[in-house]
């Protein structure tokens, strides 16, 4: 009886359990990435034991790989090397950590994940438990297996309608940060639900836990339901059953009912996620650069969105346009099925995968005074490079539309070939 | 005597800490820089078992851990905000920097107050005003953690299951 978190909980615990009560929960999957690995060894050798059970840890190299200075590339060896003294059979070096997690089947309805990353709460999209946690924590959870976690309170979105075309889940998912603002959702699991997130496809529904980070949230989740299983069964390789948790007799904080219909597209603007406006209001905003990239906007159908609105057409030349496939995955269908030459012909630069220019270190970094305008999910100041750029979050479709002008556009306008 | 240290709304970890001086870990080295910016007689002056009192949302911003090992470092006794930021509160609980949740004493708090608290009551008394506040007594475990020096020195002679025992 409870609360979507509070029912996966009961499950790993073994008994009811209700918010705030805290428990020691075994995690299945432990995640770390080329930023946040080194310091997790620290942990682990101070501790001094042994590693509870090697393939329950994952470790990415995303972040600033391939290996933009000496630091970085110190840091990946450093991961390397552990790999190898420790036998560990999950290392990745193509793609987003929390993509590379979803397509190769380590999220699954009901499981635990913690990840050396604030934006873990992704895997709630598959209704999985997952939190960013700091190094030291993974490091301990790699000797015990174990995390301690206080059960949270909910806030339950309750979204409604259908949206307009060229409005998207990233225009929804803005606009809820911009009501619950930046810690609206802080300590709390953030439950997304009702006949709009049902009806919607799984790529577009990880948009909402992943940026539930952006709110403070502990997690954000979807309950499983026959799309999480259609997903879960025909583009990764888990393993089912899958088991359907869903609230029972919920009991929430806070329910927030939005009706998505007569959105339109957002943008949230520099310097705070919370800072959302209409895209009317920013219309016309001149931009030095369009980054479509990241664990929030990057997957196929993103690529496809942002190809389909410029084939045949040219980017502005007074704009970077840069697309970071989020994985080797897509990267692979996106050539296969042509969206990379029509992006490169448009006069896209299509880098490696990757976080790329999300965190301002290598793929388009901003010089002071640039503004950009991204399918990111944070836009703290200096976050893609120097302190005195800009950053504005919107939709692949409206990066796309932005690239055609060089100017922050509606793509409400270009959308005859979509 | 335990000398209050008050300090403003949404302190996040980089004015806590700057990132430049991230390049160690070692708690007494980034305790000479902590608050650096923000608060820079802090470092100078703080006496072991001073109390830090913050305001809603503290320790905002990244998941670094080198912002509650700056302030353990400094040798405060804990930390009493209306509300933290949730990675930097678990954060600190695995180093073995106690906080507490309190609106009502971070309200009654000046700098420089005289502040007593008993971390496994809860219990806050503003010598300087005379009021008593009560925040959550801290759960056991989390106590137990503080009392090894953090998590990782707590699991060198403990099993994670004794946390909870
Ligand atoms: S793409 Fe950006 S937000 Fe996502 S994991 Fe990488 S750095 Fe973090």
């Amino acid at each position: 009886m409870g609360t979507l978190i509070e029912e996966i909980f009961s499950r790993k615990a073994g008994r009811p359990v209700q918010a705030g009560e805290i428990l020691l929960l075994d995690v299945d999957y432990i995640m770390s990435h080329d930023n946040t690995t080194p310091l997790a060894i620290k942990a682990f050798r101070d501790i001094g034991k042994p590693i509870f059970d090697k393939n329950k840890i994952v470790l990415h190299l995303d972040h600033a790989y391939p290996a933009p200075n000496i630091l970085a590339a110190e840091n990946h060896r450093k991961i390397m090397d552990f790999v190898k003294e420790q036998e560990l059979p999950y290392l990745f070096q193509q793609g987003v950590c929390h993509q590379v997690m979803i397509e190769e089947g380590f999220v699954t309805p009901g499981s635990i994940l913690i990840g050396a990353d604030s934006h873990s709460n992704t895997y709630g999209a598959l209704g999985a438990f997952g939190t960013g946690l700091g190094s030291t924590e993974i490091g301990v959870a790699w000797v015990t297996g174990k995390c301690w976690f206080k059960v949270p309170e909910t806030i339950r979105v309750e979204l409604r309608g259908q949206t307009q075309p060229g409005v998207y889940a990233k225009d929804v998912m803005i606009h809820i940060a911009g009501l619950l603002g930046m810690d609206g959702g802080t300590y709390r699991s953030v439950e997304f639900g009702g006949e709009y997130i049902d009806k919607l496809p799984m790529h577009e529904r990880i948009i909402f836990p992943n940026m539930s980070t952006e709110i403070g949230a502990k997690c954000g989740l979807i309950a499983a339901d026959d799309e999480t299983i259609r997903y879960l069964e025909n583009e990764t390789p888990a393993k089912g059953p899958f088991e359907r948790i869903v609230p029972v007799n919920p009991r929430y904080e806070r329910v927030l009912e939005i009706d998505v219909s007569a959105l339109t597209p957002q943008v949230a603007c520099h310097p705070d996620v919370d800072n959302v406006k209409p895209l009317a209001q920013v219309e016309g905003l001149e931009v030095q650069e369009v980054y479509v990239g990241t664990c929030t906007n990057a997957r196929y159908e993103d690529l496809e969105i942002v190809a389909n609105m410029l084939k045949g057409k040219k980017v502005n030349p007074h704009t970077r346009v840069i697309v970071t496939p989020a994985s080797a995955r897509i990267y692979k269908r996106a050539m296969k099925n042509g969206l990379i030459e029509i992006l490169m012909d448009a006069g896209c630069t299509v880098t490696g995968t990757g976080c790329g220019a999300c965190i301002g270190r290598h793929g388009g970094v901003l010089a002071p005074g640039e503004r950009a305008l991204t399918t990111m999910n944070r836009n703290f100041v200096g976050r893609m490079g120097s302190p005195l750029s800009e950053i504005y979050l919107a939709s692949p479709a409206t990066a796309a539309a932005t690239a055609l002008t060089g100017k922050i556009t509606d793509p409400r306008g270009y959308l005859e070939n979509i | 005597m335990s000398k209050a240290w008050t300090f403003g709304e949404n302190m996040n970890t980089d004015e806590i800490i700057p990132g430049r001086y991230n390049i160690t870990i070692d708690p007494l080295e980034l305790a000479k820089n902590v608050f650096c910016e923000v608060k820079p007689e802090y470092a100078k002056n703080v006496q072991p078992g001073d109390i830090i009192v913050g305001g809603q949302n503290f320790g905002c911003g990244s998941s670094r851990e080198h912002a509650p090992i700056a302030i353990k470092g400094s040798q405060a006794k804990c930390i009493i905000a209306p509300s933290f930021a949730r990675i930097f509160f678990r954060n600190a609980i695995n180093i073995g920097l106690p906080i507490l949740e309190c609106p009502e004493a971070v309200a009654d708090i000046t700098e420089g107050d005289d502040v007593d608290v008993n971390l496994a009551t809860g219990e806050i008394v503003n010598q300087t005003t005379g009021h008593r506040f009560q925040a959550n007594a801290l759960p056991d475990f989390v106590l137990r953690i503080a009392d090894a020096g953090g998590i990782v020195n707590f699991l060198k002679s403990n099993d994670i299951e004794e946390l909870m025992k």
